[in-house]
């Protein structure tokens, strides 16, 4: 099988039920995607496949049609997305645990959304969960990004 | 460690005594500072001048030894050391260091003492100073307690101070100027004729000197960090998916594993078959383990498949098989020789019963309650003969090392726990079960690093909760004002269970922690007691974020504002009129005014509640403002206002309370573990969601920082939470709610 994760090829030899997070994980070491319950409920997986916010862990990697995109392919240290700098800028995380998905979420909204409306960050963001509490601090970093893709 | 089993027997059998009397328990001796555990594994060129920095030709290295579950503790320690050594936290390196006694906490005893956190009487203090160096003798390297900043605010200044005033010494020699007329700047040494000299460059010479130790802390006005806005230093890692957790540790030729133990905690394994198992793909072995079995196979997911697939039959755990039951124990446990404690008797609550024509009278509960931190339990291990090597996130490193120690049969010097950032914990790190099952798995794989994790459900499973509570409150009302407060709290207690498991002795004395949050609140009640009863050991259990108060705030603020109602007393001023504490009197005025208080109704569709709840040091008032909906009830607005004696990183402080009251709103709204056949019910995060972003108020938070002792913050705003919560949707719906969650009662938006 193969799969374009971060604009890499890699020919894998995996069962296609596999989950993709585990793929990506275990198989190409791309740890970025946390596993947190493994069945689409908290939203710590999250990547982008062609652009498109996905929980890895609820996709298989059969089932994979598209381009796949982690938190490492989204932005570098050295090359902050506009969320990522959004989310330093707010010191969102605090465990930083679920802030991968939290941030791919968010990149996927204001990609389709560029100006959301309150409930629109709230509609997308409701299902990563965050147990450290962070929200207040996401739903103000989600609204800088925003500011910063218009100043664009 | 080692001494820790004939020292814990010698002084518990001194018992109370030694913890109330530690000056004549050899305090001034267990004062001097233990050994540097960083000079045991120096290599050359390094210099460690105290065990918080290490020095050596790449630069400068800050140990900090308390665990970092996102309360931020290694960037609070880095900015200490950092505001007397002169450096940047942000360049230099951070390193957890080796489990070592020289880390005990001195302040994770606190609040297990039966005296109040802000109790300054010679006893309270005399029992600090006990506990303390009992926590020495231990070898207590523990985070928890919101101890932290307690512990460290002077500790790791002097640390820092001084390292720098050594390396001054250094720079002395080499130059032949006097230690006196040398600065420091960024991590070098400035020579009056503005030459400079860097830190690591004065490593070796470092080395060879004794510490200087008679150094002075720097006065406020010279703080550059302290008090002022501080940046995490995870903050990059954390915003772009390149932190390192435990569980992202992979090294070359890792395997991966997960088990299975009894759903039944503490219950055993009566066989299993894993013939199917055995064969499914990637399937390296099938491990027997303590209560269980573990898989170990070439990928988590695998793993996971393989475990599922094992039929196992389970020996039933030694307490009742469903909630129904296990509420019934402690139903049953308001007897006599039940009776543990009475840490408050004020005044004469009997007479003021007897003599009030109708006794206002209740029932609270709080259920077992889940860690559930988001990043699953696991750890790393690699085992041979020689060695064992154990890569995972922990809040009692040296305890680990000990246990790994006797499961292992290897000296504790040859077990390394390289302790890891951790994805929240809450508690759940306190134990280290899962660390302890790794570490048999790899046992069965010598010399292959071993990778195992925990499922979500197997988490859930086995998180040791929080322990239900149950409490009878009685009390009266005269004159609009609150008479009298009796409550009877029969819970299990939390230490017998964690202490045990962490094969420490069980503090000697009542159990506090099952009556903290209660007995200990700064209410001048004329009649005010306090009784605690301890039920049977059940469900084995855990501290929970701020431990006894965590659902004792629920019981206590709760059942206070159901006599203030019948009193017909506004909340906030009868709160205001009982306090007896200045710090906390005050944080009651300030909440009053940044909330506009004006009663707890607001119109028809909108009503407040308000709760006081002071833990660890911490006096905590919150105002939670609720609505009516269409789609339930909303919360909307949380004011909260407490006071720390000194805000450290104002960043940080705003985070660790907002993050509280979600934390403990979410809960009080919907979370509960409930148990069918021994095992909870909630397997994962459909049936323990807390709370949800559309879901989050806003929430004001003021500091006051009115001067008193430095306390940390990552606990004391959860227990005011749900009952301010509690007290708004009373005052919204005229119903008192008085178990939790409280979704079991109202609907919520
Ligand atoms: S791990 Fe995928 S949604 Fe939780
Ligand atoms: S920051 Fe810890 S779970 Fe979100």
């Amino acid at each position: 099988m193969q799969l374009t994760v971060n604009s890499k090829r890699y020919d894998l030899d995996v069962e296609p039920e596999m989950p993709l997070l585990w793929v990506l994980r275990d198989e190409l070491g791309i740890s970025g995607p946390k596993y947190g319950c493994g069945a689409g409920l908290c939203g710590a997986c999250t990547v982008h496949i062609d652009g498109a916010a996905v929980r890895s862990c609820s996709i298989s990697a059969g089932e994979v049609r598209g381009s796949i995109t982690t938190i490492e392919g989204l932005g570098t240290p050295a090359n902050l997305h506009v969320v990522q700098q959004a989310w330093i800028e707010h010191q969102v995380a605090q465990c930083g645990y679920c802030q991968s998905g939290q941030m791919m979420t968010a990149a996927a909204l204001l990609s389709k959304t560029p100006d959301p409306s309150d409930s629109e960050i709230a509609d997308a963001m409701d299902g990563n969960l965050c147990r450290c509490g962070t929200y207040t601090r996401i739903h103000s970093a989600v609204r800088t990004a925003a500011q910063m893709m218009k100043g664009k | 460690m080692a001494r820790l089993k004939t020292i814990a027997r010698r002084t518990f059998l001194i018992g109370s005594a030694a913890i109330a009397g530690g000056v004549a328990f050899g305090y001034y001796r267990l004062r001097q500072d233990p050994p540097n555990p960083l000079l045991k594994d120096l290599k050359a060129g390094e210099a460690a001048i105290t065990p918080y920095v290490r020095v050596d030709a790449k630069g400068v290295t800050l140990i900090t030894p308390r665990a970092d579950k996102g309360q931020g503790s290694y960037s609070i320690q880095a900015h200490l050391i950092a505001e007397e050594l002169d450096v940047d936290p942000h360049k230099v390196r951070i390193d957890p260091g080796p489990p070592d006694t020289a880390y005990f906490n001195s302040r994770i005893m606190d609040d297990s003492l039966p005296f109040a956190t802000i109790d300054e009487g010679i006893m309270a203090r005399g029992a600090r100073g006990g506990g303390e160096v009992l926590s020495r003798l231990l070898g207590m390297q523990i985070t928890g307690g919101s101890s932290t900043v307690p512990d460290g605010y002077h500790k790791l200044r002097m640390a820092g101070a001084v390292a720098r005033e050594t390396l001054k010494e250094a720079a002395a020699r080499r130059s032949g100027v006097s230690r006196s007329q040398l600065k420091t700047k960024d991590g070098q040494v400035i020579l009056p004729d503005g030459k400079s000299v860097t830190y690591a460059e004065l490593a070796i010479e470092a080395a060879q000197l004794a510490p200087v130790t008679d150094v002075a802390l720097r006065s406020e006005q010279e703080w550059r960090y302290i008090g002022k806005k501080m940046r995490r230093i995870d903050i990059v890692a954390k915003s772009t998916g390149t932190q390192q957790y435990g569980i992202d540790i992979r090294p070359d030729r890792v395997v991966y594993a997960t088990v299975r133990a009894n759903p039944g905690i503490g219950g055993t394994i009566k066989r299993y078959d894993a013939s199917s198992a055995e064969k499914m793909r990637g399937v390296k072995k099938i491990v027997p383990i303590k209560d269980g079995v573990g898989v170990i196979a070439d990928n988590t997911w695998r793993a996971f498949q393989a475990a599922a697939a094992i039929k196992v039959e389970w020996n039933d755990p030694p307490y009742p098989a469903d909630s129904a039951g296990m509420w019934k124990v402690l139903e049953n446990s308001f007897s006599k020789d039940l009776l543990d404690s009475r840490l408050r008797n004020d005044g004469d609550v009997e007479k003021a019963l007897a003599g009030s024509s109708k006794p206002i009278e209740a029932e609270y509960r709080t259920p077992y309650l889940a860690h559930a931190p988001l990043e699953p339990m696991n750890a790393v291990v690699l085992y041979t003969k020689e060695r064992l090597d154990i890569w995972t996130g922990t809040q009692i490193p040296v305890f680990l090392q000990a246990h790994a120690a006797k499961l292992t049969q290897l000296p504790e010097e040859k077990i390394h726990v390289h302790a890891q950032p951790i994805g929240g914990s809450f508690g759940a790190r306190l134990d280290d079960t899962y660390a302890l099952q790794a570490i048999e798995l790899a046992m069965a794989m010598e010399g292959v690093p071993v990778k195992m994790t925990w499922s979500r459900e197997e988490n859930m499973g086995h998180d040791y909760p929080r322990p239900i509570q149950l409490s009878r409150a009685r009390g009266t009302v005269r004159d609009g004002m609150v008479e009298s407060m009796s409550i009877d709290v029969a819970g299990q207690s939390m230490g017998a269970s964690w202490f045990s498991r962490l094969q420490a002795p069980v503090p000697p004395g009542p159990d506090v922690s099952s009556v903290n949050g209660i007995w200990d609140q700064p209410f001048a009640i004329p009649n005010f007691r306090v009784t605690g009863y301890k039920a049977k050991e059940m469900v084995p259990v855990s501290p929970w974020r701020s431990v006894g108060a965590s659902a004792n705030g629920f019981h206590h603020a709760s059942f206070l504002d159901e006599l203030i109602h019948a009193a017909g007393a506004d909340p906030m001023a009868e709160l205001i009129r009982l306090c007896n504490h200045e710090p906390s009197k005050k944080i009651l005025h300030t909440l009053r005014d940044v909330s506009a208080w004006k009663g707890s109704r607001i119109g028809d569709r909108r009503a407040r509640g308000v709760a006081l709840a002071l833990s660890f040091g911490v006096p905590m008032a919150q105002v939670v403002e609720v609505s009516d909906t269409p789609q339930g009830i909303k919360i909307d607005k949380v004011y909260a206002v407490c006071d720390v004696g000194r805000i450290l990183d104002p960043v940080n402080f705003e985070a660790q309370v907002r993050g509280g009251i979600i934390w403990a709103l979410g809960h009080a709204m919907n979370c509960e573990l409930t148990y069918e056949n021994f095992a909870p019910v909630q397997t994962n995060f459909h049936l323990f969601e807390a709370m949800r972003f559309h879901q989050v108020p806003e929430i004001i938070v003021k500091g006051l920082e009115l001067g008193g002792e430095v306390r940390g913050i990552g606990e004391p705003p959860v227990p005011p939470a749900a009952p301010a919560l509690a007290n708004a949707i009373f005052a919204l719906t005229g119903k008192r709610v008085r178990e939790l969650p409280l979704n079991k009662s109202v609907n919520f938006a």
